[in-house]
């Protein structure tokens, strides 16, 4: 038996796929691939907001594995990112409905989804060029500061210019994107068809596609990881000065990985604008920048993997627990037999009101705490887990000639 | 093209090479050059409106908005300080000021009607002492909380990469807004109104005692902190450090306890701001450090951070843009024209007004 193990064990160290990347690459592969069944088995046939949800997630894993270009590979601390996601889905708004007719346009736009995909990227890359070009020279802090400003800029921007934006309502009744040809079958409760001109409004439909996307970008950031330009990246982030004496043109090279961020950043916004059919300026402030933000570095910096994982148990976090802990404290109240402690009474807003108000200080401890714990995020990557090691236990000097110097 | 197929003489050489610099000036140049102008244009566009409105509303209305702004301003500079000595010490953008300028506010509302100040007695010498009680309670009680925080919070961080503390200073931020959350609740709390309402007219502009109680205060605490950090052994420990903390190290100073100091002082004067705040606008809600916290900031980076004289100007200096902005446009673009400061400062001169040589690390 313990042959047996040894021998497992042996596999496993010299086997080239024990990297917990590819590990998991294939358990989210899977899990994407079963996800849909596996809800409609468990909550038999009414799991559609789930898999709604679920898709709704997919776009924050898109926003991650943009950011992830700035922050993770080039070094960039960009705390504005939600600017851009803003830019995508208010730029899907303006070229896929009737809303321009009430602007001083006076003619309503109708670009497919696809080429709008397209543009809300070429967008709000084009905004991230603008606003990267004269920044991008600044010292790493100064960047921060100004992606925090033009994040705050942004959304007011669109709730100030009632007469393009409309405001506060936001705009609604967005296109709903169309496939030429779809596949029903069994797995959306249907019998098996091939349906023609087929209107995208089944949260199935959009999890497929969303899946699909996510797949498309893993395989585009992986390949610019280990391009020219990826490496160049990393030059930078560890040593700027030496980067640019190896030849690398920095400001060229960070302005290009601040502009593909935010064409991530844009193509989430605009599904996530045709999903919703709506956009207000409300969705995109300073929190969402800083959610993207923690997901990046709790799933481990510059790690594709690692980011997606994070986004994803983030998500999870924010929008599926923090928002249920209310009625379970409820519910355990009644359970235990104290249901006075639900009542509201005077300054007390009862127990699910007291959990609702809980929900900065979780956030808050999340951050902390996983910062303190496991600076290097839950899967990073091998050299940024290497750095961290060695910044946080000083070594003895003679190692640290061979380090980087602060 | 001839030319350019030549062995690289010198003639060849300089004239590719200044080929090569017009190309570049022709692709690079124009569109920042285009961007400068623009922004230049809308500046002035923007002074020009204001200007015509300043005219149309008349000096009365003028004085009123620039008194409103100086005691407003001196309310961001007391918060800027905190930023800039922070920054200025361990290069550390500390998101959780701003709330604990917040918290000052709430500590001094729980503390008053402990010390029986209350709103029967205001504008009376009754109120006098138990103000003073106050204020000093809750700098301390601000500060011993930053110190905490820095001990909890940043200090394990202050060898791993930058982003880092910056990550647990916004955590920190949500913590102390999650706090004051659960202590009071979402809603605009009143602040007890202690302060005379007398008031005098100049110029069709009336002055409260208020205002002048706001500036006098805060720039008694502005004077007390330059001379502190001027003349004290801390103060040029801290400016020491600042420089080189190896240095400084290897001088026999205690690093830990000189940080420590700074975030204590800093706290102490957020704390102040915080009790100001209430006292002059008679309420508080929990989450007003964030956007406080982001003008003080860029009272800070306007004033040149690090500085501690920048940080009082730009903080001055922002209280009477944001008073501008409300007064003679919307209030509702007062926050992209704060950020569009911002930004323009940082583009164009990074170091602020005042400057400060801050090393690239």
């Amino acid at each position: 038996m313990s042959r047996l193990m040894a021998s497992i064990r042996s596999t496993w160290e010299h086997d080239p796929r024990k990297d917990p990347n590819e590990l998991v690459y294939v358990l989210l592969g899977i899990g994407a691939l079963v996800f849909p069944l596996a809800v409609q088995v468990a909550t038999r046939g009414s799991g559609s907001f789930l898999i709604s949800q679920a898709a709704d997630a997919g776009v924050y894993v898109l926003l991650a594995i943009g950011l992830n270009v700035v922050v993770g590979f080039a070094g960039l601390l960009d705390l504005g990112y939600a600017a851009f996601f803003a830019i995508g889905a208010y730029t899907y708004a303006f070229v896929a409905s009737d809303h321009t007719e009430f602007t001083p346009i006076h003619q309503a736009i109708h670009i497919p989804f696809w080429i709008a995909l397209l543009v809300g990227m070429f967008a709000a890359a084009g905004a991230g060029a603008v606003l990267g070009a004269p920044t991008l020279r600044l010292r790493g802090d100064y960047l921060a500061i100004v992606t925090l400003g033009f994040g705050e800029i942004v959304p007011r921007l669109f709730r100030n210019l009632g007469d393009w934006t409309s405001g506060v309502n936001g705009i609604s009744a967005l296109d709903t994107p169309t496939l030429p040809v779809w596949l029903n079958g069994p797995w959306s409760g249907d019998s098996l068809q091939l349906v023609q001109n087929f209107k995208i409004i089944d949260p199935l439909a959009y999890y497929v596609i969303m899946v699909i996307l996510v797949a498309i970008c893993i395989v585009l950031v992986s390949n610019l990881r280990r391009s020219r330009l990826g490496r160049a990246w990393m030059a930078v982030r560890e040593d700027e000065v030496a980067a640019a004496a190896m030849g690398v043109n920095t400001v060229g090279v960070k302005l290009l990985a601040f502009s593909i961020g935010a064409a991530f950043s844009g193509f989430a916004g605009t599904f996530y604008g045709a999903k919703l059919s709506l956009v207000s300026p409300e969705n995109f402030g300073f929190t969402v920048s800083i959610t993207i933000l923690i997901m990046v570095v709790l799933g481990g910096m510059g790690n594709i993997p690692g980011v997606i994982v994070g986004s994803l148990l983030i998500y999870y976090v924010i929008f599926n627990v923090l928002p249920g802990l209310p009625n379970m404290a409820a519910d355990f109240a009644n359970s235990i037999g104290a249901p006075g402690l639900n009542t509201p009474s005077g300054e007390y807003p009862g127990l699910s009101g007291e959990v609702q108000r809980l929900k900065f200080l979780i956030f808050g401890l999340i951050l902390v705490l996983t910062m303190l714990l496991r600076p290097q995020g839950l899967i990073p990557s091998r050299q940024r887990a290497e750095e961290l090691q060695k910044g946080v236990h000083e070594d003895t000097v003679i190692e640290d000639l061979n380090a980087e110097t602060t | 093209m001839e030319g350019a197929k030549l062995a690289p003489s010198r003639f060849g050489g300089e004239v590719v090479g200044q080929l090569r610099q017009a190309r570049t000036a022709f692709v690079a140049a124009p569109i920042g050059r285009i961007l400068s102008v623009l922004v230049l244009l809308m500046i002035v566009y923007v002074l020009f409106v204001l200007l015509t409105r300043i005219f149309d509303r008349g000096g009365g209305y003028f004085l009123q908005i620039m008194i409103f702004g100086v005691a407003n301003g001196a309310i961001y500079a007391l918060v800027a300080l905190g930023y800039t000595m922070v920054y200025g010490i361990i290069e550390l953008i500390n998101f959780a000021h701003g709330d604990l300028f917040t918290l000052g506010g709430f500590i001094s509302l729980f503390l008053l009607p402990i010390v029986g100040a209350d709103e029967s007695k205001a504008g009376t010498a009754a109120v006098i002492l138990p103000l003073i009680v106050v204020f000093l309670a809750t700098m301390a009680i601000c500060g011993a909380i930053n110190v905490t925080i820095e001990r909890v919070a940043y200090r394990p961080l202050r060898h791993a990469p930058r982003v880092a503390p910056l990550i647990t200073a916004i955590g920190m931020s949500f913590i102390l807004e999650g706090l004051m959350f659960l202590w009071k609740g979402p809603f605009n709390l009143h602040y007890p109104n202690l302060l005379p309402a007398a008031s005098f007219a100049i110029a069709e502009a009336t002055i409260h005692l208020r205002d002048i109680f706001v500036i006098v205060i805060a720039v008694i605490l502005m004077i007390v902190l330059s001379i502190f950090v001027s003349r004290s052994t801390l103060g040029k420990a801290m400016r020491a450090t600042a420089q080189d903390q190896d240095a400084t190290e290897l001088m026999g100073i205690d690093i830990n306890r000189t940080i420590a100091a700074t975030f204590f002082i800093g706290a102490v004067l957020a704390g102040a701001g915080g009790t100001i705040f209430g006292l002059y606008y008679n309420t508080v809600v929990f989450d007003l450090g964030f956007s406080a916290g982001l003008f003080a900031f860029t009272a800070a980076v306007f004033g040149g951070i690090g500085n501690i004289q920048g940080a009082a100007l730009g903080g001055l200096l922002i209280g009477i843009i944001i008073a501008f902005s409300d007064g003679y446009f919307e209030s509702a673009w007062t926050q992209v024209v704060i950020f569009g400061i911002l930004i323009l400062v940082l583009v164009f001169r990074p170091t602020g007004l005042l400057g400060m040589r801050v090393p690239e690390k």
